[in-house]
């Protein structure tokens, strides 16, 4: 360096401004390039990793079923010929899912649009720190709550969907018993999924540009106009992605539902039957008492439930991708 | 701001996993309340262990039927020899099996005696011997119901096999109504609940069925439930929890479990002068009534599932230990032979009828002696 030989003559002042060619290097720079690079890296890898294991390992299922992957209305992998199949957990971890989403993305806008612009300060953040408190509640004592304390009180709700609603088919309850249905299980979910839903979206009502709903304000707007007009598209992308969040976990969410769901591979329309069953709940079921071959049956499933969110989020990021022009980041 | 709301929201998650876990040790302390007797003679019973040659690490794998038995045996022998640590990992039958069978353990925990296959594979690990069945744990499978106003419900096979595959749908069938004399009981629906993963316990009820009802239970006995209707809960745990909270249920689970619950449970009309109740004393009473069907030092059993002995209780199940009868690995051979002879021995059976558990009938727990003895 050469900032100590300074002339004798020139007044005090910063020093001469590097020169232009290249931006020095230092160590930290290096160091921390390396790290960042290294952490793409490796997460690169690991998601690559589990894919592999996880083809390989239902390649060797896959081959040797005997019945049809996608068709089969059995879970059989120790049996004489192994038969298994995922089109009852495939629609039961869709029809779940969707209750889930149908019930939770409503309410949870409405909260986080009540917090973020209709309570009173007072109120808001007391609020919005019970919505992420939801979140903190372990996922078995969600199933325990459920199993204990909705399953017996949903049975009310459950006769009189199908007493009114019955017509419609899917609320047609032909059997008795306790609702430890795929109703009860969207429901559950529902709950599950509220404070990720609704902190997301919070947080992005909350970075709506004053000056938007200000001229919304200045044209003489209500404040549920300001809302629908500057607060709701400004934000549907970030709630688009909340949801997908939540999707994700009510996808993938397995002890809840494996102490609450009575399941069965029967194909049922009827959503008040108990039955059906989910991905998760399935290998949860299964897993600790199946052989070498059952196992890699279940990780063949655990390979659709991965695709399956891999295409939830590459449609939400395509749907985001569409809106840009509203999104959080160009604000 | 932000880091405020940061450190809120962990100590909230701390708050709550606190809460949950007070939940959860005050769930295991219930659970437990039903061994509280046994701690008094476990001190008494640990002086007669003999731990002669037993020391370092001893590993051991498979039914989660035993783990409970199992557990008990591990804390007293350990309380008697301090040098030696067990550590068996409930997990499955199967998983068991394979990894005795790859030799990563002393000895495996079985529901059920190892086929024929599995007897060829195992003599890769017993270099100049095969594995051999003990059998050292039995169990009644209880029946629990839940129906207000009936105390003593008593069915056959056949009946419960009909009320398990959706033949019989309702409490006041007349099935039922005939070997129930005089109890009140009401016009509702039957709601069967059965395990929804696969389990030993499910396998062994359906063995008993399939024996002592071949007429209205055709299906094979495996470890996945067959039948139609009902439903499935997870775990014995989770099946006894159903009965307990709806009405008008039925359910199989390990005795254990109606013990700690109070779940009142079947009595079976076997044949026998009078109808049988689920308790190890009674279950004991059927195993003695089985056969050995293993050759040599093999001690596979075949129970008696139709037995019409007086006080004989048929639905039972048998755990075994399995060991190599020679050739045992010489690291662990002095650990298997101290422990298993201590949970063969009368002390180790004696504890286990506290516990919801059957010993093994005298006559074949001494040939089992005789074997651990003998091991190589």
């Amino acid at each position: 360096m050469t900032t100590t030989v300074i002339p004798p003559d020139s007044p005090p002042s910063p020093p001469p401004p590097p020169p232009a060619k290249a931006t020095p290097t230092r160590p930290g720079d290096k160091i921390f390039r390396g790290l960042s690079r290294g952490s793409g890296i490796l997460l690169l890898v690991v998601m690559a990793s589990i894919a592999a294991f996880l083809t390989f390992r239902a390649a060797i299922a896959i081959s040797g079923n005997e019945g049809n992957f996608f068709t089969t209305f059995d879970w059989d992998p120790a049996g004489n010929p192994p038969v298994f199949g995922i089109a009852v957990l495939l629609y039961g971890t869709v029809v779940s899912s969707v209750i889930a989403m149908v019930i939770a993305v409503p309410v949870a806008v409405g909260i986080a649009l009540f917090i973020s612009h209709y309570a009173p300060r007072r109120l808001a953040s007391p609020l919005a720190y019970v919505v992420d408190l939801l979140a903190a509640v372990p996922s078995i004592i969600y199933g325990i709550w459920g199993a204990l304390f909705l399953v017996p009180y949903l049975g009310g709700l459950n006769s009189w969907l199908d007493s009114y609603l019955g017509w419609t088919l899917i609320f047609d309850k032909t059997e008795i018993g306790p609702a430890r249905n795929l109703f009860t299980v969207g429901i559950l979910l529902a709950i599950m999924i509220l404070p990720i839903v609704t902190s997301v979206s919070r947080e992005v009502f909350l970075q709506v540009p004053k000056m938007n709903e200000e001229a919304a304000l200045a044209l003489g707007a209500t404040r549920w106009e300001v809302i629908r007009l500057s607060v709701l598209p400004f934000g549907r992308s970030g709630v688009i992605s909340a949801s997908m969040l939540g999707l994700g976990r009510a996808l993938g969410e397995t002890m809840a539902v494996a102490t609450v769901l009575s399941p069965s591979f029967l194909f049922s329309g009827h959503l008040l039957d108990a039955g059906g069953g989910t991905f998760a709940q399935n290998i949860a079921a299964k897993f600790d008492e199946a052989n070498e071959f059952g196992r890699d049956a279940l990780i063949a499933s655990g390979l659709v439930l991965f695709v399956l969110t891999l295409l939830v989020n590459g449609a939400a990021r395509l749907i985001i991708a569409r809106r840009k022009e509203y999104s959080g980041a160009n604000a | 701001m932000k880091l405020q709301r940061k450190n809120r929201l962990r100590a909230s998650a701390v708050g709550a996993l606190a809460v949950s876990g007070a939940l959860l040790l005050t769930a295991c302390g219930s659970d437990n309340n039903s061994g509280g007797t046994g701690t008094g003679n476990s001190a008494a019973a640990a002086k007669n262990v003999k731990c002669e040659g037993a020391k370092g690490k001893l590993l051991a794998a498979g039914s989660s039927a035993q783990k409970n038995a199992m557990d008990l045996w591990v804390k007293n022998y350990m309380a008697a020899c301090s040098g030696v640590e067990i550590n068996y990992k409930s997990s499955s039958s199967g998983e068991g099996i394979t990894s005795f069978t790859q030799g990563t353990v002393g000895f495996a925990g079985s529901d059920s005696a190892l086929k024929p296959n599995e007897v060829e594979e195992s003599k890769k690990v017993c270099k100049t011997g095969q594995g051999i069945n003990l059998p050292m744990v039995g169990g009644p499978i209880a029946i629990g119901y839940n129906l207000p106003g009936v105390d003593n419900l008593v069915l056959d096979a056949p009946a419960i096999a009909k009320i398990f595959n959706n033949q019989i749908k309702k409490w006041n069938d007349p099935a039922i109504v005939k070997l129930n004399p005089g109890a009140k009981l009401p016009d509702s629906a039957i709601q069967s609940v059965h395990r929804s993963g696969d389990s030993g316990t499910t396998q062994n009820f359906g063995k008993y069925l399939g024996k002592a009802a071949a007429a209205d239970w055709k299906y094979e006995a495996e470890k996945k439930w067959p039948a139609p209707g009902g439903q499935g809960a997870t775990g014995s745990s989770g099946v006894a929890a159903q009965v307990k909270q709806v009405e008008g249920s039925i359910g199989y689970f390990e005795l254990s479990y109606a013990t700690s619950q109070s779940i009142p449970t079947v009595k079976i009309n076997t044949g026998a002068a009078a109808p049988v109740a689920a308790t190890s004393e009674n279950a004991s009473k059927a195993i003695a009534a089985a056969k050995i069907k293993g050759t040599g030092k093999d001690l596979a059993l075949s129970l008696d599932y139709a037995t019409k002995a007086e006080g004989a209780y048929p639905m039972v199940l048998v755990t075994y230990e399995i060991v190599c009868d020679s050739g045992n690995n010489p690291d662990s051979l002095a650990n298997v032979k101290s422990f298993l002879g201590y949970a063969a021995s009368d002390d180790g059976q004696k504890i286990l009828s506290q516990h919801g558990y059957a010993p093994i009938p005298t006559e074949i727990n001494s040939k089992v002696r005789e074997i651990i003895a003998g091991l190589k």
